[in-house]
């Protein structure tokens, strides 16, 4: 294999095993930047990858729903169950100023339980769901490959699933939404000062609700791009800390879209590398349990040395009570 | 009645409410799915206290519990949110495993330096997340998760290469560094319930000392609640940060070495990770983060999982349902507002009563 194609593979895969992480790292900034410390991630991707695996699974082999459709549709579920399952972080979060760490663990706890408690339902006590068979084509660059040189090369790096195109995109709308819209400006008022916000007329608890639900969304689809676009079946072990690990990309890049993409990608690539080693023969030099602990390790030393003191929204996990000092 | 025997009345009748809510909900989920909740919890309960055998393997799976909760409570009191139990019980199995099989000494102090290496591996592991946070500023929440990965991914490694016994594990340890004990086996038909949850008790009640009758535990515990107003009186805040890491880790590899010297004499290579760290979270947090408290949440928390085995094997029932019930006991712990709420009401109708 030449070194061209190796980084072609190595730059594929880590943008497929990124895109998990870029969209629920997303998912964090919105719930983190509004002031609610969202550790439930883990478990929104839990249902997400739940949702979608199963609907996906019953809507291309049952219902009949066109090949090409079942996986949308299976997406689509893991956002609104994302979204559903957020409500309940929401509510302990801002109305009943619970300890918000807790009861991010409460939801992983639930989480876990319930998607495997449904799995055994629906599958005749089996621990986990069929393989889903109707998953994403990987949707390649098209015409573009026809451009003479760079084509082929085109051809080989954005040999993905359109869901890795969808959490590009929704990284761009995110950083609009967040940074460039009336809305973005008071969902970070309310995480920054929320008495300031308030006294302003942004509703506070309104703008809560939101950015949790909306993390519940992206953390929801993150987790059926999992299920569905790279492990092709939901089992107690299909997350296994993608959600701690997204937690992790948005604050090493620093609560910030464009930084929790490039955390996720850098996760991505280590990943991939790791995957890779047998293949290149990293493996000869370096053990593979070993590498396989890479990702972590060069988190810690990034976290340590790069990017030095992470500054959190200036609110986070402060329950706002109206008219307190 | 004064202001301090309320709250305590309060700061057990939360968590007791939640339970009760917490099985509430749970029944009627389960009857949702076509489950009868009332069978389901007589398995469990069967599963539990049916025989001697099934309340000593009950005891056994409540040990490790009781000091993963001891862990994360220590930590929680001082301020740190330690999600790297569940690593640093790893290394403890490891440090624990290593001694037993590598070193020949006579009983009881073999047990014990066993036990011993577990903890400060194990202290030192948890330290640099500690380290990390006092010196560099990087949240523990962070670190203690790689570290996890860190652990299991080395364990495994290690295993393979320097320690490797028959199959995927270790060799078995020396029988001189066994916590297995006769007596309290026999006593439950040959359950696996051994020493460590005797250590386990008395770590308890050690670190109920160390927390609320020493001046370090003082410190500890001013530096977790106000770090500004600690510093200011003259306590070096990444000294004590550090050391309550060290302290949570220490608590966390013990609970290791208790697995591996009193259970299976022996430590697996293994794909994942046990859970007992992150059920040590939860039990925490039922036990109120206090070190009594821990003891009666491990009970709780390791009775229903054990129990729940019972339920499925007898009723069909998935285990996954009890599971359900922690997760909404320790939603409404954090969500202690609705019980305040709830018993403010109640005794302001009292009031109203006796006017």
């Amino acid at each position: 294999m030449s070194l061209a194609d190796i980084l072609i593979i190595l730059i594929n895969g880590t943008i497929i095993f990124s895109t998990p992480l870029i969209l629920t790292a997303l998912g964090g900034v919105f719930s983190e930047r509004s002031g609610v410390v969202n550790i439930g991630l883990e478990g929104l991707m839990v249902i997400g990858a739940f949702a979608a695996a199963v609907v996906t699974i019953f809507a291309g082999e049952q219902w009949g729903l066109a090949p090409g459709l079942a996986p949308w549709l299976g997406i689509l579920a893991a956002m609104v169950a994302g979204v559903l399952f957020a409500i309940p972080h929401a509510v302990a979060s801002v109305d009943l100023k619970a300890d918000q760490v807790v009861s991010g663990v409460a939801l992983n706890f639930f989480a876990a339980g319930f998607a495997l408690f449904m799995v055994k339902k629906l599958f005749e006590g089996a621990g986990q769901t069929t393989t889903v068979q109707h998953t994403f084509n990987k949707v390649n660059v098209g015409f573009l490959a026809d451009i003479p040189v760079i084509g082929p090369l085109l051809e080989g790096l954005f040999n993905i699933y359109p869901v890795s195109y969808l959490a590009f995109v929704l990284v761009g709308v995110a950083y609009y939404v967040l940074y460039k819209t009336p809305f973005g400006l008071r969902l970070r008022a309310v995480g920054e000062h929320p008495r300031a916000a308030d006294t302003l007329g942004v509703n506070v608890r309104r703008m809560r609700y939101t950015a949790v639900m909306i993390s519940g969304g992206l953390a929801g689809i993150g987790g059926g791009a999992l299920s569905i676009a790279i492990s092709s079946s939901f089992t107690h072990a299909t997350v296994s800390g993608h959600g701690f690990m997204a937690l992790a990309a948005m604050i090493f890049g620093k609560w910030h879209p464009l930084g929790a993409m490039g955390a996720a990608l850098f996760f991505g690539l280590a990943t991939a590398l790791a995957s890779l080693s047998q293949t290149i023969g990293l493996a000869n030099y370096f053990p593979s349990e070993l590498l396989n602990a890479l990702p972590y390790l060069l988190t810690i030393l990034a976290l340590a040395g790069v990017v030095g003191r992470a500054e959190s929204p200036h609110a986070l996990g402060k329950p706002y009570e109206k008219g307190s000092r | 009645m004064n202001n301090s025997t309320a709250s305590r009345w309060t700061a057990l009748l939360v968590p007791t409410l939640a339970v009760v809510l917490g099985l509430l909900i749970g029944a009627v989920i389960m009857a949702l799915m076509g489950y009868d909740p009332l069978v389901g919890y007589t398995a469990v309960l069967d599963g539990v206290i049916g025989n001697s055998y099934f309340f000593g393997e009950t005891l056994r799976a409540v040990t490790p519990l009781i000091f993963s909760g001891l862990a994360v409570a220590f930590a929680f009191r001082t301020g740190l949110f330690n999600i790297g139990v569940e690593g640093q019980y790893i290394v403890g199995q490891l440090a624990a495993a290593y001694v037993g099989v590598s070193f020949d000494l006579p009983p009881v102090l073999h047990a014990a330096m066993a036990v011993l290496a577990a903890m400060i591996a194990a202290g030192l592991y948890a330290g640099i997340a500690g380290w990390l946070k006092a010196r560099l500023g990087v949240h523990e929440v962070i670190t203690t998760i790689m570290l996890n990965y860190i652990a299991l991914a080395s364990a495994n490694y290690l295993i393979r290469n320097f320690l490797k016994g028959p199959g995927e594990r270790t060799e078995d340890i020396l029988p001189t560094a066994s916590l297995a004990s006769t007596w309290l086996s026999d006593m439950f038909e040959g359950a696996r319930v051994n020493w460590g949850l005797l250590i386990a008790l008395g770590f308890s009640l050690l670190i109920y000392w160390l927390l609320w009758k020493t001046t370090t535990g003082y410190e500890l515990r001013a530096v977790g609640l106000n770090p500004h107003a600690s510093e200011y009186a003259g306590m070096s805040v990444p000294r004590n940060i550090v050391l309550a890491m060290v302290i949570s880790g220490a608590l966390a590899g013990a609970g290791g070495a208790a697995d591996t010297l009193g259970v299976y004499g022996y430590m697996n290579i293994s794909a994942g990770f046990s859970g007992i760290g992150f059920d040590g979270i939860a039990v925490a947090l039922i036990g109120s983060n206090n070190p009594f408290g821990v003891i009666l949440g491990a009970i709780l928390f390791g009775g229903l999982s054990f129990g729940a085995d019972n339920m499925q094997r007898v009723e069909g029932i998935p285990t996954e349902s009890i599971k359900i019930v922690i997760s909404i006991v320790i939603y409404f712990v954090a969500a202690s507002a609705i019980v305040h709420w709830l018993l403010g009401k109640f005794r302001r109708r009292q009031e109203v009563q006796s006017s």
